[in-house]
């Protein structure tokens, strides 16, 4: 699987959701697969999506919040882990697309080997395939959290030239917050 | 002196309702008082820029939120404060208690002691120092320009003020 792949196999299961899109890539692919307005695209502050998802989460229980992040914003803020671990947000489900790689800049290796099992997480699951994917989302949408999918990315794909996100920082603050109190 | 509890009386009569950070012995009392409280929340952040990024997230869903730091924090959060809150006008409060001040501190506060200041300066996030005539005034004025200009602010808070 892809990130391509993964991406869109996640945003095809997605209704009123809220997601918070890590920068580089994964912002830019998820804006083009499936731009919504539950979306908040992190262009900068690299490290900060599992922050930010977790300030949302707790303070909008009645919503199920998503952090899309890949393993290198995982890396630069693992302390992000437990906090979210002590703080056990039920609406929380955390997705890491584990390429093994920092695929914006070029594809310079992480140490992202070493991410398995969180500190108190209800529910921690790994998958390879677009099947078992679809399942866990599935099941973690549904269920309470704090949750985490570590999503293993074989990325042989060519790197095909990405737009941008188009929408200016303040359209998508301006747009999420409006998605939040829907 | 200010009672910490009173300072976070002040904080929260003020339309504050949501509050994290990184201790600094300061702050403490603070931050135990906040801690405490049934009425509002501090979340304890690991790094203070995981502070900005939670409250950041605390603001799109509806609080207006309180970052408790050290001045030495301020370095950490800089990113964050620069690509996030500065250009998707996302507001919050910084109190950062500044360490190193007219270089009577440690040694580890000294170069932050005497910069912290002109740092804000440089990228353009507004400050003010507390002293003990100002803090009620200061805080509801934060909580003006914070709500209405949606950017990050500073107060600066020396040692001796609050207690």
């Amino acid at each position: 699987m892809n990130y391509r792949e993964a991406i869109t196999t996640i945003t095809e299961l997605l209704d009123d959701q809220l997601v918070i899109c890590a920068n580089g890539l994964i912002s830019r692919e998820t804006f083009t697969i499936r731009d919504r307005t539950e979306n908040f695209y992190m262009i900068g502050s690299m490290g900060m999506a599992s922050s930010i998802g977790l300030g949302v989460a707790l303070n909008k229980p009645s919503k199920k919040v998503i952090i899309l992040e890949g393993d290198g914003n995982l890396l630069m803020n693992l302390g992000s882990l437990p906090m979210i671990g002590s703080l056990q947000p039920g609406n929380l489900l955390h997705i890491v697309l584990d390429n093994e790689v920092y695929a914006s800049t070029g594809n310079q290796p992480t140490i992202s080997n070493v991410i398995e099992k969180s500190a108190r997480y209800v529910y921690v699951e790994k998958v390879t395939t677009k099947e078992n994917l679809r399942r866990e989302m599935t099941h973690t949408l549904k269920n309470e959290g704090p949750s985490f999918l570590l999503v293993k990315i074989v990325d042989t794909a060519e790197q095909i030239e990405i737009g941008r996100v188009t929408h200016s920082p303040e359209q998508i603050k301006e747009r999420f917050m409006s998605a939040i109190n829907q | 002196m200010l009672k910490s509890k009173d300072f976070a009386q002040v904080l929260i009569d003020s339309g504050y309702d949501f509050f994290t950070g990184v201790p600094c012995t300061i702050i403490g009392n603070l931050i135990t008082n906040l801690t405490d409280r049934s009425d509002v929340t501090y979340i304890p952040a690991v790094r203070e820029d995981a502070a900005v990024g939670v409250a950041s997230g605390a603001f799109m869903a509806g609080k207006i939120p309180v970052v408790l730091m050290q001045n030495s924090g301020l370095g950490q959060c800089l990113n964050s404060l620069t690509s996030l809150n500065l250009i998707y006008k996302i507001p919050c409060l910084l109190i950062v208690t500044w360490r190193g001040f007219e270089g009577k501190d440690a040694p580890e506060h000294l170069v932050m002691g005497r910069t912290c200041d002109k740092l804000l300066d440089t990228v353009g996030i507004p400050h003010h120092n507390f002293n003990h005539d100002n803090i009620k005034a200061l805080i509801n004025m934060s909580y003006k320009l914070v709500t209405e200009n949606r950017e990050p602010l500073v107060l600066f808070l020396k040692k001796g003020i609050i207690e």
